[in-house]
């Protein structure tokens, strides 16, 4: 009994863990206002409005999920038209065991909404494809990762996994480390289906099917495209996908809070600060919790070094397939500074898993700000020097205009975020749409282009450089504010090392944290951020234990490589290549 | 230096009696100093090195790696890293990139493989022409490193015979370096052999 007296008397005075309790959040009031309204809107009995989530919520019926959609759509004063998300949950104790969910986001009026569906083991979902295009490849990964088929799917067969895999790897029975192995023998003929506009065509020319990757200069990462040609034409193309699957989400499910961030760098690995932000305030979210401003700080300043470095790397290699070699080296030496800035804050280079839940791992290095500025003077030169060389030279302009359009429409179907959405003309940016950080006190623009090609989405990303260096120059005038990095909270934050040695409850709440993890509230919460391809999204299922019950991942690149095929219909081949390089298709965020 | 003579060296110089060849000072790349002005003076030529053919060979495939990366995740951005211009890895002469497993000896296997592409490395592994080298680079390609998961390699040496381990997730480019060096190093000295 005299340590729990003891306990009691610590100097913290913030809340106790409330991790049974149910999760209630801030916007909540809001939501569940807003979503009374819209289902005044659709005024459809399938809709249940589902109270108290941090966006408006809805339980729809399974088999008139199709309409609904097509209401929320198609609403004049709504305009649902960007699908953001679709995927699943399992709840083996319930009777409908499975749960599907749809985000959809409308530009019209910055919103977001979500539509739960709920599905019993062997019952199937009408399929939305037909609705959002982006949906194909999501209904798919759902299917394969839980068994829910979709009615009506053109293509149902598996997505991450591969062919001789057996079972459903997310649901909450499955071994998470029970492997299938595929043999040469079990890999199925990938046959691309010829587009329909180009299959009458009785012409000369032989077909001939070409297989790209996965190993192969062009196929950045580990991408497969099998093609089939007319001549030169591509009339028919089909994307594998999966030879990166790691399996993030079930692995969250089996480590602790804390232990998810280095999984979360390993996502989009150009740029991994990024996806540390998402994460970690996804679960502060989650907590109720706000890092102090110092880490705040940082994390804007890191995260804007980071997009940079991404941006790089993108154009550097995508000039690589274009036969530019000198840009990407010259372009790395800027952004190797970039990495050892990371490396001084950190002591790791590419992937620096530097964020906490509740702030940052140390402080940073006492020069942080000086080499920031160093970097911040020494980048517009190099971006200044490329823009030049290649802007002007009449090979990558033949190569670039025109090539890989999509237009804005399509883009939206698809579910395009980021720079290839901006490329399009549509000014959708995470950080100006629904600022976190304190981006909204920055004075900044985001960088439209219109045409909707490869050349298009160079511009952007050039543009959006030279806006990343103007947030960092305001950052670095600004100063860093003083205080703590990391919260004052022994539920969440390890206590510091020298009270851990000297005190008694520092050494518990050590103990208990490295045991038993951060215990959040049971709910749920859904967070995104501009990551470096588009909007990054992470939704966080608690059931109050140390362990998440459920992570998910809204991966930018997912739903623009399922776009590939249809935008390089009727192109020639090294069209496709430049193409693929622009759309910067990052293999661990697209099979998580 | 007479081509056609170097495949038997101990033609050209006479042995001091009792040494078998190869055993002698001249084992190696290069005779010894006083070995060879003793040679010059015999002979009377003035440049000139003697050696083992399996040698020399071994000192030109050292000093001249071709690899293939066999980059998937996040090691195969440290990949570039290393032969771009910061770290530069024209240095020790194995920036020539390649593509293709026939025109490559090193294989350099940069990041998580997973089931799906199991096959896939299998193949180019096989693909690649003799005399052929692997690096495993990172913690995934050396043992699955933390994805103990249901889609995930548990180490490539499941699939294919390995060189150089790196560790590191992912290994820095002086690593990698570093390792490329020792690989090297383990071809000059004659260790590798495969049939």
């Amino acid at each position: 009994m005299s340590t729990l007296t003891k306990l009691s008397a610590i100097p913290y005075t913030g809340p106790a863990p409330t991790n049974r309790q149910p999760y209630v959040p801030v916007e909540a009031a809001v939501a569940d206002a807003r979503a009374l309204e819209i289902a005044a809107k659709i005024n459809n009995p399938a809709m249940v409005h589902e109270a108290g989530q941090d966006l408006p919520a809805f339980l729809v019926e399974r088999e008139r999920i199709i309409e609904v959609l097509v209401a929320l759509k198609d609403h004049a004063d709504l305009r649902f038209t960007l699908p953001l998300d679709l995927w699943g949950v399992d709840y083996p104790n319930r009777d409908e065991r499975f749960d599907v969910i749809y985000q959809l986001y409308s530009l019209k009026n910055n919103e977001r909404v979500r539509l739960k569906v709920r599905v019993a083991d062997g019952q199937s979902v009408p399929t939305s494809c037909g609705v959002f295009r982006a949906f194909d490849w999501f209904e798919r990964e759902v299917w394969d990762m839980f068994g829910v088929t979709f009615e009506g799917h053109p293509n149902m067969r598996r997505i991450l996994t591969h062919d001789m895999f057996q079972g459903h790897a997310l649901r909450k029975d499955y071994d998470p480390a029970q492997r299938w192995l595929l043999s040469e023998k079990g890999i199925a003929r990938l046959v691309p289906k010829i587009d329909p506009r180009f299959a009458a065509e009785d012409t000369d020319s032989e077909r001939v099917t070409l297989n790209l990757g996965p190993s192969h200069p062009a196929m950045h990462g580990t991408l497969r495209c099998v093609v089939t040609l007319d001549g030169e034409t591509i009339i028919g193309s089909e994307q594998e996908i999966g030879y990166l699957h790691r399996c993030f989400e079930k692995m969250a499910e089996t480590h602790t809070y804390q232990q998810v961030i280095p999984f979360t760098d390993r996502l989009n690995y150009c740029s991994a600060v990024i996806n540390n932000v998402g994460y970690c305030m996804t679960v502060e979210k989650l907590l109720g919790l706000e890092a102090p401003s110092r880490a705040q700080h940082v994390r804007l300043m890191l995260s804007e070094f980071y997009r940079i470095a991404d941006h790089i790397v993108c154009i550097g290699t995508n000039l690589v397939d274009l036969g530019a070699l000198t840009n990407f080296w010259y372009l790395f030496q800027p952004r190797e500074e970039i990495i050892a800035l990371a490396e001084s804050c950190s002591g790791a280079r590419l992937l620096p898993t530097y964020l906490r839940i509740g702030g940052l791992a140390v402080d940073v290095p006492d020069d942080f700000l000086a080499n920031s500025q160093r970097i911040v003077n020494m980048l517009p030169r190099f971006i200044d020097e490329v823009e030049a060389l290649i802007m002007k030279n009449r090979v990558f302009r033949d190569r670039a205009e025109g090539v890989g359009i999509i237009t804005a429409d399509d883009a939206i179907n698809f579910g395009f975020t980021g720079p290839c959405l901006r490329a399009t003309g549509i000014p959708f940016d995470v950080r100006k749409a629904s600022p976190y950080l304190g981006y909204e006190t920055y004075d900044w623009d985001v960088p439209v282009a219109d045409g909707g090609d490869t050349y298009a989405r160079f511009l952007v990303r050039f543009e959006e450089m030279r806006q990343s260096l103007r947030i960092l120059q305001q950052a670095i005038d600004r100063g860093l504010p003083s205080g703590p990095v990391i919260v004052d909270n022994p539920y969440v934050a390890l206590p510091p090392k020298a009270k851990v040695y000297n005190e008694m409850e520092s050494l518990i709440y050590h103990f208990k944290l490295i045991m038993h993890g951060i215990q959040p509230p049971v709910g749920e919460a859904y967070f995104q951020v501009e990551g470096g391809n588009g909007e990054l999204g992470f939704h966080v299922i608690s059931d109050g234990t140390k362990n998440p019950y459920r992570v998910r991942v809204r991966p930018p690149c997912f739903p623009i490589f399922a776009a590939y095929g249809h935008i390089i219909m009727g192109q020639t081949i090294p069209d496709a290549i430049a193409t693929l390089g622009s759309l910067n298709i990052i293999a661990g965020e697209l099979d998580h | 230096m007479p081509s056609q003579k170097i495949e038997s060296s101990e033609t050209i110089i006479r042995r001091k009696a009792g040494v078998a060849p190869g055993e002698g000072p001249e084992k190696g790349l290069i005779t010894l100093p006083g070995e060879a002005v003793r040679e010059q003076d015999e002979l009377g030529g003035n440049s000139y090195l003697t050696t083992r053919l399996e040698t020399m060979v071994n000192w030109a495939r050292g000093n001249s790696l071709w690899p293939l990366p066999f980059g998937t995740a996040c090691c195969a951005i440290e990949f570039m890293s290393m032969v771009s211009s910061h770290y530069d890895i024209a240095r020790f002469g194995a920036e020539t990139v390649r593509f293709s497993p026939r025109q490559a000896d090193m294989l350099i296997v940069a990041g998580t493989i997973v089931d799906k592409l199991a096959p896939v490395l299998k193949k180019i592994y096989e693909q690649m022409p003799e005399p052929k080298y692997v690096v495993a680079m990172g913690a995934c390609a050396a043992s699955g490193g933390f994805y103990r998961a249901y889609h995930v390699v548990q180490g490539i040496d499941e699939i294919i015979p390995v060189d150089i381990w790196v560790p590191g997730c992912p290994p820095t480019p002086d690593g990698l370096m570093y390792a490329i060096l020792k690989l090297k190093e383990k071809i000059e000295r004659g260790d590798i052999q495969r049939g």
